[in-house]
């Protein structure tokens, strides 16, 4: 061996060893490297303003306000007279000692805030004397307004983004506003507009040395699109306030369309409590659980409610459609409709036309129960087998969109639900029929809608056989949508033809039916009442059944209809006493802009169920449970 | 012939030269690169690091040209006299010397600062080369053995005391050295073996260190009495319980040592490389932010003076002893493993010309040159890139200094002088 070979050796080992490292480091670690996102690079956002809402009429209905943040950088702070700091931001001095560990726990070397969202008297104040404390100072920052204190359901708001968000979607840092709820969750993108990007060179020290390569990866914010929503804030409010003392919901569209007009949920809150400093005490109160108005549950689209009478006008139409009834069909009711062997086997009628042959326009004109229930029998002994038969109804009526989300733009919702022949199958042990399942045939039993999918189900009716999937957009930046979602129609499995019987037929509830002392000279309304039983509940040891729901839809005009409506009233009684008059209030409104019957609308303004409520109250009455 | 004798120059190997120029002058590109604080190009400014920096690599023309006036001869004559002075001048330190960062390594001349240690690794290489390459040495004699280590050791001792234990280590690289000239690898074996139980019984813990040891070395007595008969063991037992008694010492004295008689930083410090403790901020900071900032060079890396690691300043020393990591930033995988090949190459170099030597003397010395260089690319390169604990010394040529620049210049040139002439018979 050469006596070379040991020192070239070692050095050959060293160099090959010392390459591999390098190769791992920088070959195999340095692809997860990320320039930006390192310790050398500070970014510095430019905030973008957040995009403006309007009604469908062009009124401003969310706008942005200043709000003022003091903020402290602890390593700048000189000592200072806390008593007198103190008085000036109007804190106690355990407060103010609290807040300064705090910010100094978090980094002694960068801001942070002191104290959120000064009121805009405190600011010009402060801004004066602030100077005087070294390390304090005030941050400008844009946070939401809302001119019109309604429609908070439609709205949402923004708070800052939770922690899991921040870290999955880059677009996003801690501390920032994102869209909770309502629009403000559901166009959030749009919203938001782009953040600007400015990349510092820092060094270890985290002192800013200059730009990050000349500025040539930094950009602009751009400011969020401003939308235009089809609700119309007038007609909002005003069903708004004839809700005041009420639970429930409502909503109106337009049939041609599918753009929700109105979309009202009882009892609400001004928008602006979740706004600014004021924003954690106030969603404490108004998230809370227990409190039974739940103000933030948006009863128009989430209730599932049974639909009730209203539901009649499904069942004629799959009646009609599946050929067994017609204009011509005529059933006899004596105060109800015995469909068991058995005594209490009885459904109860209110129709008030006892024993004489009955046909369709009066049957949904007097909402006679026991011709429905002969309908629905019908229908579902048409097959052999009533579990297909039922079936082939569940498929009529998810058609019209009930029994599923219907797919609107808003980001809270409950599916409702239609049996199927398969639901009962799965459910009753023993062989069942017609029968046994014979509430679904006026709206009780199992079926179960939102106010949302009602008023669509309206519109479908409206528009004679097809209805456009409702939404709550407009237009973007002043653009009309696009999304093919809500522009193109979807087409129900009734033909045509037989929705002109139903159309006249919910004509005449207004002219001589059940609606009849809510109809409006020159409006031509259409719809139906409902009067939903509650089921019995045990309260306090007593049997107790809660007051019937009040339920109304209807559409106006009848030729060429520009409104289709759903209204629910909780424990409201018959749907005739408030809900009818609560909807032809909004009708007129919406078509004449004039109220014919000013003593009505006194009347349903001042209305209170509180008293009702209150009864209840004791436990379970969860809204929207039957 | 009698020409070429006259032109210094003459017979000069260039590729060594060329490796000295690129190692220098890309050298002084990082220096710049880390150590520049404004936007302006100023080379000239000599209150920056760089600006220095490029004074004391043109003060190293002159003292090349010195250097080489001077013939092989004197440099053998005389060998002994700079190494009495370079002792002198350690133990000066401790009169006249100047403490920085608890280490008095420095002499303070007003404007500038001379660190010994760097020009007496040139000296002592000189005194070995002297004394191995006299024709009666042998080094089968244990007393030759101890001459030659009290040379090599009284310089390391003396600049243990400084405190500078990187620097004293160096001189461990004579053992390539002593080794090429005939001494036994024991002592290398011996060195590496102590090492290996020394990491792996902080590693590891001093109870399964001893335990897999005595398991091994019984194995082997077994082994060896198999074959030699049981004879052995009746002659032999003393040094085999001698064995046994010495490991379990060590090990222990190992333990305790490294427990309550190592100071804390530089325990903390092969806690870190070992992976026993994680302090990315603390104690751990420039280790951390040195691979960090290798690894963010990646393939090509990000360029001159585009490291925004490296401009940020993240890594502490980086004009000095880190030096390597702005390589790995700016010049990527590319740039770092064409520094090592360099070092790799010049190593070679002189090796191959040092065993062309004819002439003992300046095959010892070229020994000597190689060692040192590969002991400093080991030990600073190794820090830097994580394998290594934190030693602070600087990367040959590379780093910035003016004392480590030339006590590197010196070291080398001499043997550019001896190897120019080693045909010549003198």
């Amino acid at each position: 061996m050469q006596r070379s070979f040991l020192l070239n050796f070692s050095i050959t080992l060293i160099g090959v060893l010392f390459i591999g490292r390098l190769f791992q480091l920088q070959i195999l670690r340095g692809q997860k490297y990320d320039p930006i996102n390192n310790a050398a690079v500070k970014t510095q956002y430019d905030y973008p303003e957040r995009g403006y809402v309007y009604d469908r009429n062009g009124t401003l209905i969310i706008a942005n306000q200043l709000s003022y943040d003091v903020m402290v950088q602890p390593n700048e702070v000189a000592p200072l007279d806390t008593l007198e700091f103190c008085a000036l931001l109007k804190i106690d001095k355990a407060s103010f000692l609290k807040r300064f560990d705090r910010a100094q726990s978090y980094a002694s070397y960068l801001p942070s805030v002191f104290l959120k969202q000064l009121a805009k008297e405190d600011y010009a104040y402060l801004q004066e004397k602030l100077h005087h404390y070294k390390g304090f100072y005030i941050q400008k920052r844009v946070i939401r307004e809302y001119p019109i204190k309604s429609a908070a359901n439609i709205f949402g708001y923004i708070s800052e983004v939770s922690e899991s968000i921040a870290k999955k979607n880059t677009d996003y840092q801690q501390g920032e506003l994102i869209g909770k709820a309502g629009i403000e969750k559901e166009y959030e993108v749009y919203l938001r507009g782009t953040k600007g990007k400015k990349y510092l060179h820092k060094n270890r020290f985290n002192k800013v040395t200059g730009s990050y390569k000349n500025g040539i990866l930094d950009s602009l914010p751009s400011n969020g699109k401003d939308l235009t929503l089809t609700i119309d804030i007038k007609l909002q409010q005003y069903a708004e306030s004839l809700m005041n003392g009420k639970r429930g919901g409502i909503v109106a569209l337009e049939p041609s369309t599918g753009e929700i007009l109105a979309l009202v949920t009882a009892p609400s809150y001004d928008p602006n409590k979740l706004v600014g400093r004021k924003r954690s005490k106030n969603s404490i109160i108004l998230m809370n659980p227990n409190n039974p108005d739940k103000p933030t549950y948006d009863r128009s689209l989430m209730a599932q409610y049974a639909p009730g009478s209203p539901f009649k006008m499904m069942n004629a139409l799959i009646g009609l459609e599946e050929n067994v009834i017609d204009a011509n069909t005529s059933f006899r009711c004596y105060e109800g409709y015995q469909y068991g062997r058995r005594k209490n086997e009885f459904m109860g009628c209110h129709c008030g036309i006892i024993g004489s042959p009955m046909y369709l326009k009066t049957a949904i004109a007097k909402s006679c129960n026991s011709f429905f229930s002969n309908t629905f029998k019908r229908i579902v002994e048409k097959d052999n087998n009533p579990s297909e038969g039922l079936n082939n109804w569940s498929k009529h009526v998810k058609s019209f969109g009930l029994g599923n989300y219907l797919g609107y733009d808003l980001p809270a919702g409950a599916a409702g639900r239609i049996p199927s022949g398969d639901f009962y199958d799965n459910r009753i042990t023993y062989r069942w029929n017609a029968s046994s399942v014979i509430s679904n045939a006026i709206g009780q039993g199992d079926v179960e809608t939102t106010p949302i999918q009602l008023a669509n189900f309206t519109a479908a009716i409206a528009n004679k056989g097809f209805y456009y999937t409702p939404h709550i957009l407009k237009k973007v930046a002043g653009e009309a949508i696009k999304n093919k979602k809500y522009t193109v129609p979807k087409k129900t499995s009734i033909a045509a033809k037989h929705f002109e019987p139903i159309i006249e037929a919910m004509h005449e509830v207004f002219k001589t039916g059940t609606g009849k002392l809510s109809q409006i000279k020159g409006i031509e309304i259409c719809g139906k009442t409902g009067t939903v039983e509650n089921s019995i509940k045990i309260i306090d040891g007593v049997k107790t059944q809660a007051p019937d729901h009040s339920i109304l839809v209807a559409f106006a005009p009848k030729e060429n209809p520009k409104i289709a409506i759903a209204v629910f009233v909780e424990n409201g009684g018959y749907g005739s006493t408030i809900a009818a008059p609560i909807s032809s209030l909004i009708i007129e409104k919406y078509l004449k802009e004039k109220i014919s019957k000013p003593w009505v609308e006194k009347r349903m303004l001042a209305l209170s169920l509180q008293e009702v409520y209150d009864k209840q109250n004791s436990k379970e009455i969860a809204p929207g449970t039957k | 012939m009698r020409q070429e004798r006259n032109n210094i120059f003459a017979g000069i190997d260039f590729t060594l030269v060329f490796l000295y120029l690129f190692l220098v002058g890309f050298g002084w590109l990082n220096i710049y690169a880390a150590s520049r604080t404004t936007e302006d190009v100023e080379f000239l400014n000599f209150s920056t690091k760089y600006g220095k920096q490029l004074v004391f690599i043109s003060l190293t023309f002159p003292l090349i040209v010195l250097i080489l006036f001077f013939n092989s001869n004197f440099y053998e004559k005389f060998s002994s006299v700079f190494y009495i002075i370079s002792i002198l001048s350690l133990l000066g330190l401790f009169v006249f010397g100047k403490t920085i960062n608890g280490a008095t390594s420095w002499y303070n001349f007003g404007v500038i600062g001379l660190q010994p240690s760097e020009f007496v690794k040139a000296f002592s290489a000189l005194a070995v080369a002297k004394l191995l390459s006299d024709r009666q040495y042998n080094f089968a004699l244990v007393k030759n053995q101890i001459k030659a280590f009290i040379i090599i050791f009284l310089p390391a001792f003396l600049i243990l005391l400084q405190p500078d234990a990187g620097s004293a280590f160096i001189y461990l690289a004579f053992f390539f050295v002593l080794n090429r000239e005939g001494l036994t690898l024991n002592y290398i074996l011996l060195g590496i073996s102590t090492v290996l139980i020394f990491i792996s019984t902080i590693y590891f813990g001093p109870e399964t260190i001893i335990t897999s040891l005595f398991i091994l070395i019984t194995f082997v007595v077994v082994f060896i009495i198999k074959k030699a008969g049981k004879l052995f063991l009746r002659f032999n037992w003393y040094k085999i319980v001698g064995v046994y008694l010495l490991m379990g010492i060590f090990v222990f004295g190992t333990n305790y040592f490294y427990k309550h008689v190592l100071p804390s930083h530089q325990k903390d410090r092969f806690d870190i490389l070992l992976g026993l403790k994680t302090d990315n901020k603390g104690i751990g900071y420039n280790s951390y932010q040195s691979e960090l900032t290798i690894s963010s060079g990646g393939l090509n890396g990000k360029g001159f003076l585009n490291g925004d690691l490296t401009q940020g300043d993240f890594v502490p020393e980086q004009h000095t002893d880190y030096i390597f990591s702005t390589v790995g930033e700016e010049w990527g995988f590319i740039g770092a493993s064409l520094v090592i090949l360099a070092f790799m190459l010049m190593m070679y170099r002189i090796i191959y010309l040092a065993e062309t030597h004819s002439n003992k003397f300046g095959r010892v010395y070229g020994y000597g040159l190689a060692s040192i260089l590969f002991f400093h690319v080991i030990v600073n390169i190794g820090m830097v890139i994580g394998l290594l604990p934190t030693v602070g010394i600087p990367l040959p040529f590379f780093s910035y200094g003016g004392s480590s620049l030339w006590g590197f210049t010196i070291l080398l040139f001499i043997f550019l002088r001896l190897d120019a002439h080693k045909n010549y018979d003198w």
